[in-house]
């Protein structure tokens, strides 16, 4: 298999990076915007075969940066180098046909289009439409990077991974010398995430230059021949291979902290995000990170589900007889790939989907209740919550202010409403107390909740689902797209309602979570729960088996 | 995995308005609680706003009078003097106001909880043919002060029942209201006709129309003192500021709302929202129903064939204009009356068809939304019901709303 590279053609795998010019270079690269230094005299290179990580929290500079070298923004200071010429990048179609290609965080693919129909959209310049000159490029590119690709397949039914693959060879298209790869790995799996990291490797064999954006630590480490972090606009600093290769674990980690958070990082080096993902890529015991584990066996049941079954349909596997037994105090995580029944299940528990057989039984010491034909409002009332992965769909009303969504599901109930009729002190005097108690950060109680950032937004919901007795909840993603240190906050507050004695049912992609907050983890897979692992010595092991089918369930 | 405030989902009004009872609304005010000269200017903005594309309308139908070789002071001098300034005239708008004050009080329940019921003339006409039927028929035995009340009940009734079959559709299977409202107008108007030259077809040789027996007009809504004004006036401000009630501060307006803005938050957060849109479909239903019944026990008297005043698409523009604010549609439905019923003499002195203020209508609406569209493409925030009626469409409002 060939693959056209302008830069450097038939001396794949071959190379000694030091000989190289880099295939991009930015020297002294500045770029104001109203109020905000966003990128500070930055300089970087990155050499064909070298995957260069950038890192660094939310806000660090990362994005304005990459979209200066792809072509959206133009930068006020500094000079852009490709392939060793002085070059300015006007717009991005300029940078494509530099060889920089994009890929972002979101999806750019049109759902309704076939992969194919996809990529020739991108790229063909002809008024004809030559797809079997596409198909050729298609199967070379996804050679190339070791995937496979249907490419009459409609891109919306693609997993999310598979996605991603098209959106790499689409920035692939014509020829890229230097992929840029915007958070790749927010949406993936941690089995995703390998397959990416083969893909990269693989890039990286063809004498492509990467370059990664993230704000993982672990990542950076793992993909990185470089890591370069960025801190308020500036190169905070930088770790060469040979750092990367000379330094152990525990140094790479202190070292990267402090570079990320300067000033702050005694503070936050204790952040159990940090240590597990650290601890987790030098292959400690992640179960040394969670402390205070109790053991279920003596505690009473809080939530029985039973033989639970849904029909699938064209977009959701369905559920196949789930049977899950939940015990007071207990966090009971349920790992698998996205998309795999979870959300269908998080919804038969809460009422908000009617399973076609089963039972959902809430147990309160002796006594037991059935609750699958009661309402979502009814069930809400007994104790059982739920906390959506969708803040914006459907967990609020973003035109409406934070006290009416934390109300959103107790409408009409004293003391907030009188005989139907609304409290506004009652309710401002309430909010307050949450925003206070939650650490929300609003300008005031009346505040609309859509002008939050996401992780203020979840405080507002976590706080409605833990007020007012809860008994069993189900969280769906908690810390789904949150920064370090209000995913730590989310997670405290899980355990802390655990210790009360609120079972607790959290769903996750990150596995890392669930093995940091989790007692015992289900395994689910198409549909079903194919496993459940006490969380201990090995489980990580034991949930991949599981995931990838090696486990006869 | 950045931590951004904000998803595409667009166009989600501020349930924005403005008027005398907005001092505590949670619900009608989400931009917070600023007080003093800014809350002040604000409310002038909004004013502004919803009285600009009326006040051009104005100039452009008088533009057009002037190039039709009609004097448009004198037009609009007859219009003011004739509806505010003349004594029957006033009583005569205030009249025209009762039924109008319904049918919006009806689409404010309805659009705020983002249902699109436009089949408000088969409900207004469905129950003019019943009130018009039935009254008559219990007059004889009953006492009528209980006929009345009966009646205007049955008004309601009829005008929510005409809504089950779009409701249940909507409610059940998803189907768009617009569309199915609409086609049951159609249905309804004809029924109406049915009706009057059927099962409450009266003969009478002084008539050359098929019509519906008259009712006496002792028998008709009572008078307020000694005005030719009916009580019909009392029943749609009652009626509409209840409504303007029941939607800012009480827990059931809440729900209607929060459907409005967000079915699918609605559904998480358990407000049932099949029975809510039965609900809203029933009620708004029922005070276009109700509105039919005070025209024809105020007014009319009787039903005679094929009479279709259509006003419930009249009465459309005027709640956007208020921003589904009651206090707020009461001041648009006057200034309405005012140019429905002065315009009827002015036009007849210009020797033109009264169609001419159905023209006026016509500008309101176009300019309405074309002062909304430059608002919002100037960084503004134009009218978040229209935004939002234009998503119910499947169309997304360039600006803000599609970022």
């Amino acid at each position: 298999m060939t693959y056209q590279n302008p830069a450097q053609t038939g001396t794949e795998g071959q190379f000694e990076p030091s000989e190289r010019t880099p295939v991009v270079e930015l020297q002294g690269i500045t770029k104001r915007f109203p109020g905000v230094l966003a990128n500070d005299d930055i300089h970087l290179a990155v050499e064909p075969g070298e995957v260069l990580c950038l890192l660094g929290e939310n806000g660090a500079g990362k994005s304005t940066l990459m979209s200066i070298l792809s072509g959206m923004q133009s930068p006020d200071e500094g000079a852009i180098y490709v392939n060793g010429e002085q070059t300015v990048i006007a717009d991005p179609r300029q940078a494509l046909d530099l060889g920089i290609g994009m890929v972002y965080q979101h999806s750019t693919l049109v759902p309704t289009l076939s992969v194919i129909e996809n990529l020739m959209l991108g790229a063909s310049e002809k008024l004809i439409l030559d797809a079997s000159e596409a198909r050729e490029r298609l199967e070379q590119l996804a050679g190339m990077l070791g995937a496979e690709v249907d490419p009459h397949a409609r891109a919306g039914d693609l997993a999310l991974g598979q996605q991603q693959v098209v959106e790499i060879i689409k920035a692939l298209w014509k020829g890229t010398t230097v992929l840029i790869l915007d958070e790749p790995t927010s949406m993936l799996t941690p089995r995703g995430i390998d397959e990416l990291a083969k893909m990269i490797d693989s890039l990286k064999e063809h004498g492509l230059a990467v370059i990664f954006i993230t704000h993982k630590l672990h990542e950076a480490l793992r993909m990185g021949d470089g890591v370069c972090v960025l801190r308020q606009g500036r190169v905070a600093g930088r770790l060469s291979a040979d750092d990367l290769r000379s330094l152990d674990n525990d140094q790479l980690q202190e070292r990267i902290v402090s570079l990320m958070f300067g000033d702050e990082s005694g503070e936050l080096a204790g952040v159990a995000e940090l240590s597990a993902e650290v601890r987790h890529e030098s292959g400690h015991d992640p179960s040394a990170a969670g402390s205070g584990r109790r053991q279920h066996a003596e505690t009473a049941t809080a939530l029985r589900i039973r033989g639970v079954s849904l029909a699938p349909v064209a977009s959701s596997h369905g559920l196949h007889d789930i049977d899950l037994e939940l015990y007071q105090g207990e966090i009971l995580g349920v790992a698998g790939v996205d998309g795999n029944g979870q959300r269908e299940l998080a919804e038969v528990i809460a009422g908000q989907r009617d399973a076609d057989t089963g039972a959902i039984v809430l147990h309160d010491g002796a006594t037991e209740r059935e609750v699958t034909g009661l309402g979502i409002s009814s069930r809400q009332r007994l104790g059982l919550r739920y906390l959506t992965d969708e803040r914006h769909g459907e967990g609020t009303v973003r035109t409406m202010p934070i006290g009416l969504n934390l109300l959103l599901k107790r409408i009409g109930q004293e003391p907030f409403w009188k005989r139907g009729a609304v409290q506004n002190a009652a309710i401002r005097s309430y909010t307050e107390s949450v925003i206070e108690a939650f650490d929300v950060r609003a300008p005031g109680p009346d505040t609309p909740i859509g002008k939050l950032s996401g992780g203020n937004m979840q405080k507002v919901l976590l706080a409605r689902e833990l007020a007012f007795e809860p008994r069993v909840v189900v969280y769906n993603k908690p810390t789904y797209g949150l920064d370090v240190r209000t995913t730590q906050a989310v997670r405290l507050r899980i355990r802390e309602q655990a210790e009360r004695g609120v079972a607790a049912l959290v769903m996750s992609t990150s596995l890392d979570e669930l093995l940091e907050i989790s007692d015992r983890i289900a395994v689910m897979s198409r549909g079903r729960v194919v496993g459940v692992v006490e969380n201990g010595p090995g489980a990580e092991e034991r949930i991949g088996e599981y995931m990838v089918g090696e486990v006869a369930a | 995995m950045s931590d951004s405030p904000d998803n595409p989902s667009a166009s989600e009004p501020d349930a924005g308005g403005s008027g005398p009872t907005q001092r505590t609304a949670t619900i009608d005010r989400p931009e917070g609680g600023s007080a003093g000269p800014s809350r002040v200017r604000q409310l002038l903005a909004t004013v502004t706003q919803s009285l600009t594309p009326m006040v051009l309308a104005v100039i452009a139908g008088g533009i057009l009078l002037a190039l039709m070789g009609r004097d448009p002071i004198e037009f609009y001098g007859t219009v003011v003097d004739r509806a505010i300034f003349s004594e029957s005239g006033r009583q005569e708008t205030i009249i025209r106001m009762a039924p109008l004050l319904l049918i919006a009080a009806g689409l404010i329940v309805a659009f705020r909880a983002n249902i699109w019921n436009l089949g408000m003339d088969g409900q207004f006409l469905l129950a003019v043919a019943f009130t018009a039927g039935v009254a008559p028929m219990l007059m004889p035995t009953l006492p009528r002060w209980l006929v009345l009340t009966l009646v205007l009940m049955l008004g309601g009734i009829i005008g929510a029942a005409w809504t089950v079959i779009p409701a249940l559709m909507k409610a059940y299977y998803g189907l768009n209201e617009i569309i199915t409202t609409l086609m049951m107008t159609f249905i309804g108007v004809n029924v109406a006709n049915v009706l009057v030259k059927g099962p409450f077809y009266e003969e009478d040789p002084g008539r050359a129309f098929p019509a519906t027996p008259v009712i006496e007009v002792a028998d008709r809504l009572p008078r307020l003192f000694d005005t030719s004004i009916h009580i019909g006036i009392l029943i749609g401000l009652i009626g509409i500021l209840v409504v303007h009630y029941l939607m800012t501060r009480t827990s059931i307006g809440l729900r209607l709302n929060i459907l409005g803005a967000s079915p699918r938050a609605a559904h998480h957060a358990g407000l049932g929202v099949a029975k809510l849109t039965l609900l809203t479909f029933l009620v708004s239903g029922f005070l276009i129903g109700l509105g039919g019944s005070v025209e024809l026990l105020g007014v009319q008297g009787y039903m005679r064939a094929d009479w279709d005043p259509a006003l419930g698409l009249l009465v459309v523009p005027l709640v956007f204009l208020a921003k589904m604010n009651g206090w707020a549609s009461i001041a648009f439905v006057a200034l309405f009356a005012v140019l429905a019923n002065g315009g009827e003499l002015a036009t007849r002195d210009a020797g033109l068809p009264n169609d001419f203020i159905l023209f006026i209508v016509a500008l309101i609406l176009i300019f309405m939304t074309v002062t909304d569209y430059l608002a919002v493409r100037r960084g503004g925030k134009g009218n978040p019901w229209i935004a939002r009626f234009l998503a119910s469409v499947g169309l997304r409002r360039e600006g803000r709303d599609a970022e």
